[in-house]
This record gives structure tokens, sequence and C-alpha cells, in this order.
């Protein structure tokens, strides 16, 4: 079946920055009530306002194939980006994600995050996928940064 | 193995959304009637009716719809009564099993209250005084439904909140009940089948150990009243919970059976119309059961589908239910033992369980197993299935869990095995 693209796969059996790190900046632990999948995740931010730059994420993931996969793509992706890139690779993975199957994701802003587009047709693994960025939007807010850029939570998304 | 006495493939006739495609067009395999059951026409077509023809408010209106819509049903109650072996004025209808163990779990916090217990015979009266030094006892192995509101309870009275062991192999662990059931127990709950396991629990057993404690008894019969047969008055307990949606019958329809002389005692828990004797503004005295416990107008439609749902089952036969799905059960363990990367989780007997199968495929999140079988249009759940603390236990994350009817078949579990084949695949495991 397409969801299991090759790229999640290897993602979830070998999740990239996994593991809690020092120093962080702020933490956050995430539930997906309706399964149980959990995460721990870690932000080390240096620098404000939206020029502050993410020096390191780092997490604990427990969960399905899609929630580790979409924990390891985001901090492949957001690692050493400034917290405006950020925001913009958060919008267009969300944008896919909630997209029901209609946006296939751009592979120059959100990476291997691409593979991720098919769970978009799946209502209850959008939670899954989105689990990671609530838990880093949760953390960044806890430094007071704003992963939206001023748009909608992850959060509010996911329960629709 | 087919019984001559049971024909799964002519009951799943009576079962419109059985013929269903999924997923691009496949035929639906429909293996989570442990959390919902699908319903026969004549269940839709009792409810149907109702609104077709008498729909009113019951025990309200001067006319002639009301009086029957009331006959409608009190006669749903009458017939689920004898489902159970019961006494109609002994069945209380709440809107599931959920607000059924609410209700037995708010009388205790409310018999608290100053003058709530006024009048009732000290021996009863005292059950259901609950304080700090009291304890109350609930399995391992318990559904959220009956573990949250016990938890609760505990908490708003200062009671002391206990549960008992269970075995690594999925039973409850009878030393381990014999040491935390003790004169300080006042209410003992525990599953009768468990609906992750499919144990079938020893109910005469606990309530024996519960008994010579003192303690009042309250079986969540969710898992058991769907598939076999129950009899209230062969059970030594003292409530008993279940829902209408897990047997054929209609959602937003509950049961709650409570001994007469415990029901009568009992303070209510929703308050309002329909419930009361007489009201004045200086106060309120409340109507005898059930009534006193159906406050506001109740799910009389969906009352009168579980009564024809009961009368499907009536008409099937409780003990070739059982046959026949324990039958499923021993089908779909004989062939997950042929997948050594499977484990299932619970006692191995056939004989032991029912209801339902969960199982992990290792090294695959359950999430992603039901997945792949949805996507062959078997649907299953995953998840912990509201029993976290015995997923906990049992060191599972999650579990994927099948589960039966009575319109199951042998074709379902070969359908399921087949997608289920599919996993190791995409996963790459080594098989
Ligand atoms: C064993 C058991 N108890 C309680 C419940 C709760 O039932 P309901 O959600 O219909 O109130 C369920 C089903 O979800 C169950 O399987």
């Amino acid at each position: 079946m397409d969801l299991y693209q090759e790229l999640i796969l290897e993602h979830s059996k070998r999740p990239q920055h996994a593991g809690l790190r020092e120093p962080f900046g702020a933490e956050s632990h995430h539930v997906n009530t309706s399964c149980g999948d959990e995460i721990t995740l870690r932000v080390d931010v240096e620098g404000e306002g939206d020029d502050a730059v993410i020096k390191d994420v780092s997490y604990d993931s427990i969960g399905c194939s899609i929630s580790v996969a979409s924990a390891s793509m985001l901090a492949e992706n957001l690692i050493g980006l400034t917290l405006r890139e950020a925001q913009e690779v958060f919008g267009a993975t969300r944008t896919m994600l909630t997209s029901k199957g209609q946006a296939a994701g751009d592979e120059e802003v959100i990476g291997d995050a691409i593979a991720l587009a098919g769970v978009s047709k799946y209502p209850a693994r959008v939670k899954c996928a989105l689990l990671s960025w609530s838990a880093l939007q949760d953390s960044l807010g806890k430094l007071g940064l704003d992963l939206t850029g001023g748009a909608a939570s992850t959060t509010e998304e996911t329960k629709a | 193995m087919a019984h001559a006495s049971f024909d799964a493939a002519r009951v799943r006739e009576d079962f419109p959304l059985l013929a269903r495609r999924v997923r691009d067009d496949k035929p639906l395999v429909y293996l989570d009637s442990g959390a919902t059951s699908q319903s026969p026409e004549s269940v839709i077509t009792a409810e149907g009716d109702f609104y077709r023809t008498v729909n009113a408010a019951v025990h309200r209106g001067a006319h002639q719809l009301s009086e029957e819509a009331t006959d409608a049903y009190e006669g749903a109650r009458e017939t689920i009564a004898r489902f159970i072996g019961g006494r109609a004025d002994d069945i209380v209808f709440t809107k599931n099993a959920t607000e059924a163990l609410n209700l037995v779990a708010y009388a205790f916090s409310n018999a608290g209250a100053p003058g709530a217990m006024d009048g009732v015979d000290e021996a009863i009266a005292s059950k259901f005084a609950l304080g700090p030094g009291d304890e109350i006892v609930v399995t391992a192995m318990e559904h959220h439904a009956n573990l949250v509101p016990w938890q609760e309870l505990a908490r708003r009275t200062g009671a002391t909140f206990r549960w008992i062991e269970i075995t690594d192999d999925g039973f409850v662990d009878l030393d381990s009940a014999r040491e935390v059931i003790t004169e300080r127990a006042k209410v003992v709950a525990f599953t009768h089948v468990s609906n992750v396991l499919g144990t079938i629990n020893p109910v005469n057993d606990l309530a024996t150990i519960a008994r010579e404690a003192g303690a009042l008894v309250v079986l969540d019969a969710c898992q058991s009243v769907p598939h076999m047969p129950v009899d209230v008055a062969q059970l030594d307990v003292d409530f008993l919970a279940f829902s209408g949606h897990k047997m054929l019958g209609p959602t937003g329809i509950g049961v709650l059976w409570g001994k007469h002389e415990l029901l009568e005692a009992m303070p209510p828990f929703l308050t309002g119309g329909s419930m009361i004797e007489i009201v004045k503004l200086e106060g309120t005295t409340f109507a005898p059961p059930p009534q006193r416990f159906e406050a506001g107008t109740p799910n009389a439609a969906q009352a009168v589908g579980l009564g024809a749902a009961c009368d499907y089952l009536e008409a099937l036969g409780m003990d070739n239910v059982l046959r026949h799905e324990q039958d499923l059960i021993q089908l779909t363990l004989d062939g997950l033992a042929e997948r050594p990367w499977v484990s299932v989780l619970g006692p191995q007997d056939a004989g032991a369980r029912l209801g339902a199968v969960a199982f992990v495929v290792d090294g695959v999140h359950p999430h992603d197993v039901g997945q792949i079988l949805d996507d062959a249009g078997v649907a299953i759940r995953t998840g912990h299935h509201c029993a976290w603390p015995l997923h906990r236990r049992l060191r599972a994350v999650a579990s994927s869990r099948v589960s039966f009817n009575v319109y199951s078949t042998a074709d379902d579990v070969e359908a399921f095995l087949t997608a289920l084949d599919r996993v190791p695949n995409i996963f790459g495991l080594e098989v």
C-alpha cells in the first residue's frame, strides 16, 4: 500500500537525532489519547524572536511508524534553522497533512517529510504525524516563541 | 467444526451493513464488534417503526400516542429483563454501560449527603457509607469505564482505591483477590469478560470473597451479555451493567440491573423530570426505581431497538451463539499460533475466553497493523482499547484486537489472517 513509503519505514526504524539530549531550553510530553502514542521532545534555541536559531531538537518517541518517522523528519528538517524558516517548514508540512489527499507537498521545503503525503487521506493518522509538531509548538511556546507565526495551533487542527 | 444449529452465513443476511464495500470496493470484513456491533434489520425496523408510528414522550402525555410509546418502552424493559433472567422493575435504562456504572458509583457518594438515606434500613444504608478507611476494589484488567468512576469515587469520599492483580496468562489472580479484598472493602467491581484478553472471569468465586468481606459486587457485563447466556439469578452479584450497541442494539441505550432492595435504597444520580414523586419549592421526594434513575425524557426508540435485539439473540439461542463464537476464537488462536511473529494476549485456551482476541506483531506498532488490515477491508481495533493499565501490566504499548459477534464467520477469520500476512512483508520482518 502506498502509505508506507520506503522513507517512512527507514525513518521509523532508524529515527534521526533520537534520544533526549542536554542542553535544552524547554521540554514537552504529548500523548495521542486515541492510540497511546507518546513523545517527549526537547528543543534548544539561541537568540530571540523569529531570528532565534534552533540549535537542537531531541526526543524520545513511542508510537506507530508514522509518528516516529514524523518526529525523525522534523528533527532532520529543523535543526540549524531560524524560527522563521521553521515556521515555513511547519506551515508547509501542516498544509500537506491536513489536505485530505489534495496537496502533494513541496520537497524543497519539507524534505523527506514529502513521504508523509499519503497520511493526509487517513484522518486518524494525521494526529500521529502531527504529534511531534504539537510537542515542538508547545516547547517553543514555553520559550515565548510561536511556531505558527500567528496561525492556528496544531492541537486545534488535529481535534477537527 | 460448523454446528448444525448455527448457520452464520444465513445470519449475516439479516445485517444490511455487512454488504458494504470499503477502501476501493473491497468487501467489508468487520472484526470490531467488541467496540460496536452491527444491527439486524429487525432492530433497525423496530427503532424506525417507533418513530414512524408511536413516537411521543413516554410516561407523560394524556393521549393515545404517549400510551403506545410508553407500552413499547416498558415492553422493551420486560423483554430485556427476561433476557437476563431478572425482573423489569430492576432494569434501569441508561445511555450506556459507562453511565450505568457511574450511576452506582454516584449512589455511594450521594449517600453521604445529609438526609440522603433517611428511612433506609440501617443494614443497607451502611453498605453505601464510604469514607476514609474504606476500600474500593477493582481488577487490573478493567475497561476505563469500570475503573475511572471508582478512582473518582475514592477521591471524592476519601476511600482507598485498590486493585487485584492478574496473572501473566491473563487470569484474575485469586490469591491476590483474597489478599486485597478485606473487611475494609465496601465495593468490588470487575468485568465478567475482559474486552482485551477475552478471559471469562470466575464471577462467583470473586463474589464469594467479596461477600465474606461484606462488600457489594458490581459486574461489568458489557462483553458477556452479547455473547453467552447470562442469568442474574445464577450470578451472585448486586449490580450488572451492559451496553445495547455491543449486542446488536442501537447506540444511546444501556442497562443497569440491580438487586431490588439496593435500588430501592439508593439516592438518585441525575435529577429532574420523570424521576420525582412530589415536588415542592421546599423540597422533592423521588419515585421508586427504576423511574428514580431515569431523569428526563429517555431514549425510548433505542430501548425498543434493544428489546428487538434481545428477541433476535433469543431466537438464535445464546448457547448456540457462545459455541459459534468460541469456534471462531479457536480458529483465530490456531491461525495466529502458526505465525511465530505474533504474540497473543490472554489465555491460550479458547474455552477460557470469549468475544475478542488481542495480539501484538513483534516489532510493528498496532496502529500500523490496523492500517494494513484496513487497506484490505478488514476492520479491527488498535490501541489500548480503553484498558491502559492492563496494557502497562502486560508490558505492551498497545495491541491489535479482532472481535466477533453472531454474524462473524470462518471466512472473516481467513480474510483477517491473509491480510495479516502482508504485515511482515511491508515492514521487512524476518519470518
Ligand atoms: C468491558 C467493557 N466495559 C465497559 C465498556 C463501556 O461501554 P460503553 O462505552 O458503551 O459505555 C466497554 C466498551 O467500550 C467494555 O468493553
